[in-house]
């Protein structure tokens, strides 16, 4: 029954290929076979150049040039008196002692977020899926729950809590039913940090709690077999063997984690807007605020502090790859 | 049949004639912008501009406002975008716009009309005389508040002249007897700084028109808002509930009637009628005064024509039919807004449609456009204005959540709008 369609998709491939030959052969006339790979890598090298490289070379160009123009034509260069700007404090510490002050307050600020950001959520995944990878009723409604937020608009997030956490919202009028008195989780700078971390946390824990659940599942039952018919304890089966052939994965966690962190910025801008005053504003909600919400839009300033901040991104991404090619060769 | 013959060809001709003449329609693009209706409303009357000049037709492209605040300047930039759009940022735009008075038959119709507003757009030196704008809507900043509350707390509603000091002492005590969660706020907004900074004295530029933004009367104000903010007289949340140059308003606590004194501004209007409806009384009264005035701050939108058209005489012509009082008077009124037009502002606009606290809150807005201060006017039309604005509210913010001392923060002002100025090529 199936031979007739058979031979016309026989005859539909052969066409096919009939109509490629003709131009494949002349192509490798004309170019020589070594040469040909460079056609096909072509359309993506065009795109990859115009839309990936020619931003990065334009970026160089607006961070050291002024002015408020849009044509670099019209900018006046200034070598490297953005970058001097930007680094210019008396006391590096002090953020009110530098002249970008919000500069130094958003670098400040990103690097608490990233370092309690990615370390509770690494820890929170972890203990989630340690949990999650035992055998616990309703087990796969659980894993849902987890994984629910994630599917979430950043934006639809950062409303919820906001609509949770404002002055007369959800938590506060929770509070005040049982007498206590309402707190300013959003205009207080302390709660405000708070708020951002655990909001960062409950949207992205998921995934990271999926991808550690599956390199959890990927260990070998027969070697916790093996430590249990050895005796040893819970902690020792944990420390010896669970995390170190969980570690590549918690690695490619990390990373992953790290780099979102330091790129956070849409929950965070709709829910706090940077505030109160700068305590919320993370370094790309500076560069945003420079380069398009201010007037004039100081184009040079925000190319110079993203130039900044892609050598930081480049430094972790250094080390990652040294930490991941000392665990493969272990 | 000779006849025949001249009246097939003569009809061809007229055929052809008409089809060459559609084909030859010079075709205008408006980019527009609108809060509410405004685009529909200028649709209306464009369509009345097309049957009277039926060889330009114009299309009309509704985009959101953040398409003109952050493309719109971008395509003119680089020598491309409409033909004409509505616009808010003013100065900064004005050096795109096309000059109408050498295509307008009455220029001094347009000076008697709309001089206040078109000196928004003079940023070419003294002797700039050009015609570049037609104001369609003029808002000013002024203070909403609810009858209802202080009826109920039995308090007085300060007088015409009554100060800053006033309202607060009177908000904070209905606040109080009403168990009203706020008693003031005003929008996060340098915009709406301005009104009581200029009231407190603040003069923003020096007698040659550079900005001095932190004076004494600018300093006064900060202190008393700031100290506002953190007593809780403010509601602390629209200020300090933000960061950067973000804007915050509090018109749903006004809405849901949890804040007594309001300072927006006139485009709340509409929203208020609608959404407030028969809930409680609300009014609109006078802006409250410092010691050196009781001013509100203008703004609004524009229409405006751009120097790339190829079409300046048909763009010109189009914003005269606009500009003319009874095109002018029919948009104002379907859109609910404040004229900026003189003459109508004397006659008062009918508004159809509008309820009885509407009507109400648009003819006092009306009244106090012809009041105020021409320091106002002036810090309006000021191309770096947004620059002075931003770091206004971004700096005072700081030093309501205690970032950064008052001094400190008005430095940082200063110093803001220094670089802004600098990177705009200059104060002017």
């Amino acid at each position: 029954m199936l031979k007739p369609l058979n031979t016309a998709a026989q005859l539909g491939y052969r066409t096919a290929f009939g109509l490629f030959e003709l131009p494949m052969a002349t192509a490798q006339k004309l170019i020589g076979i070594k040469r040909i790979a460079w056609m096909f890598l072509l359309p993506n090298l065009l795109i990859f150049g115009l839309f990936t490289f020619l931003p990065i070379i334009l970026n160089f160009f607006y961070a050291t040039s002024g002015g408020d123009a849009i044509l670099l034509a019209h900018r006046p260069y200034v070598g490297t008196e953005n970058f001097a700007s930007l680094l210019s404090c008396t006391d590096y510490l002090d953020p009110n002692t530098c002249r970008r002050d919000v500069f130094w307050r958003a670098v400040y600020n990103t690097g608490w977020f990233v370092v309690l950001q990615v370390g509770f959520m690494v820890a929170f995944s972890l203990l989630t899926a340690l949990i999650l990878n035992r055998d616990i009723p309703w087990r796969g409604f659980f894993r849902s729950v987890f994984f629910y937020p994630v599917l979430l608009s950043p934006v639809v997030v950062a409303l919820i809590w906001k609509w949770i956490l404002q002055r007369y919202g959800l938590f506060n009028a929770g509070l005040e039913d049982v007498g206590l008195s309402s707190v300013d989780w959003l205009t207080d700078a302390n709660w405000a940090f708070f708020w951002i971390i655990f909001v960062s946390i409950w949207a992205h824990m998921g995934f990271y709690t999926l991808i550690l659940l599956a390199g959890l599942q990927a260990i070998p039952a027969d070697v916790y077999e093996a430590a249990e018919m050895d005796g040893a304890s819970r902690w020792r089966v944990f420390s010896k063997i669970t995390m170190p052939l969980l570690m590549p994965t918690m690695i490619v966690v990390l990373v992953l984690s790290l780099i979102r962190a330091v790129q956070a910025f849409d929950e965070i801008f709709v829910l706090t807007g940077g505030g109160p005053g700068s305590a919320t504003t993370l370094i790309l909600q500076y560069i945003y605020e420079t380069g398009f919400a201010s007037r004039p839009q100081l184009f040079g300033l925000a190319a110079a502090a993203s130039i900044l901040m892609a050598v930081v991104l480049l430094v972790l991404t250094l080390l990652q790859l040294r930490v991941t090619r000392g665990q493969a060769e272990n | 049949m000779v006849t025949k013959m001249l009246l097939a060809g003569c009809t061809a001709l007229s055929a052809l004639a008409f089809s060459a003449g559609i084909a030859n329609a010079v075709e205008l693009r408006f980019q527009c912008y609108q809060d509410g209706n405004e685009c529909q409303a200028w649709s209306e009357e464009i369509k009345k501009f097309e049957a009277k000049n039926p060889d330009i037709k114009v299309a009309v492209d509704e985009v959101p406002y953040k398409a003109i605040l952050e493309s719109l300047p971008v395509q003119l930039a680089s020598g491309s975008g409409p033909d004409l759009a509505r616009v808010s940022d003013l100065g900064g735009l004005a050096k795109y716009m096309l000059d109408l008075r050498p295509h307008l038959k009455d220029a001094d119709y347009w000076e008697k009309n709309y001089g206040d507003e078109l000196k928004w757009t003079r940023v070419n030196g003294p002797n700039d005389n050009g015609i570049y704008n037609l104001p369609d809507q003029l808002t000013i900043t002024g203070p909403f508040v609810n009858k209802t509350l202080f009826d109920q707390a039995g308090v007085a509603m300060p007088g015409d002249k009554a100060t800053w000091d006033d309202w607060a002492k009177a908000a904070v005590e209905v606040a109080k007897k009403t168990k009203t969660p706020y008693p003031m706020a005003m929008d996060r907004s340098g915009h709406r700084f301005a009104g009581p900074a200029i009231s407190y004295g603040a003069k923003y530029f020096d007698g040659k028109g550079n900005p001095i933004t932190v004076d004494d009367g600018f300093k006064a104000f900060a202190e008393k808002f700031v100290k506002w903010n953190k007593d809780g007289t403010m509601a602390k949340d629209v200020w300090a509930g933000s960061g950067g140059a973000t804007y915050q308003d509090a018109s749903q606590e006004f809405i849901n009637a949890t804040l007594v004194f309001y300072l927006s501004g006139s485009w709340q209007v509409a929203r208020f009628g609608r959404e407030i409806g028969d809930a409680f009384d609300w009014e609109v009264v006078n802006s409250p005064c410092g010691p050196a005035a009781c001013t509100g701050i203008p703004g609004g939108a524009s229409v405006v024509g751009f120097k790339h058209t190829k079409h300046p005489e048909a763009v010109a012509k189009l914003l005269d039919f606009m500009a003319q009082e009874d095109v002018y008077a029919d948009f104002i009124g379907q859109t609910k807004a404040i004229p900026a037009n003189k003459s109508l502002q004397e006659k008062r606009v009918d508004y159809p449609d509008a309820d009885s606290h509407v009507k109400k809150a648009l003819a006092a807005f009306t009244i106090a456009a012809k009041s105020l201060s021409p320091r106002a006017f002036e810090f309006q039309g000021y191309k770096n204005n947004r620059a002075i604005m931003n770091a206004t509210a971004a700096r005072i913010t700081q030093a309501i959540v205690g970032e950064s001392t008052l001094d400190q923060a008005l430095d940082r002002i200063n110093a803001d709008i220094a670089e802004a100025v600098k990177a705009s090529g200059g104060a002017k």
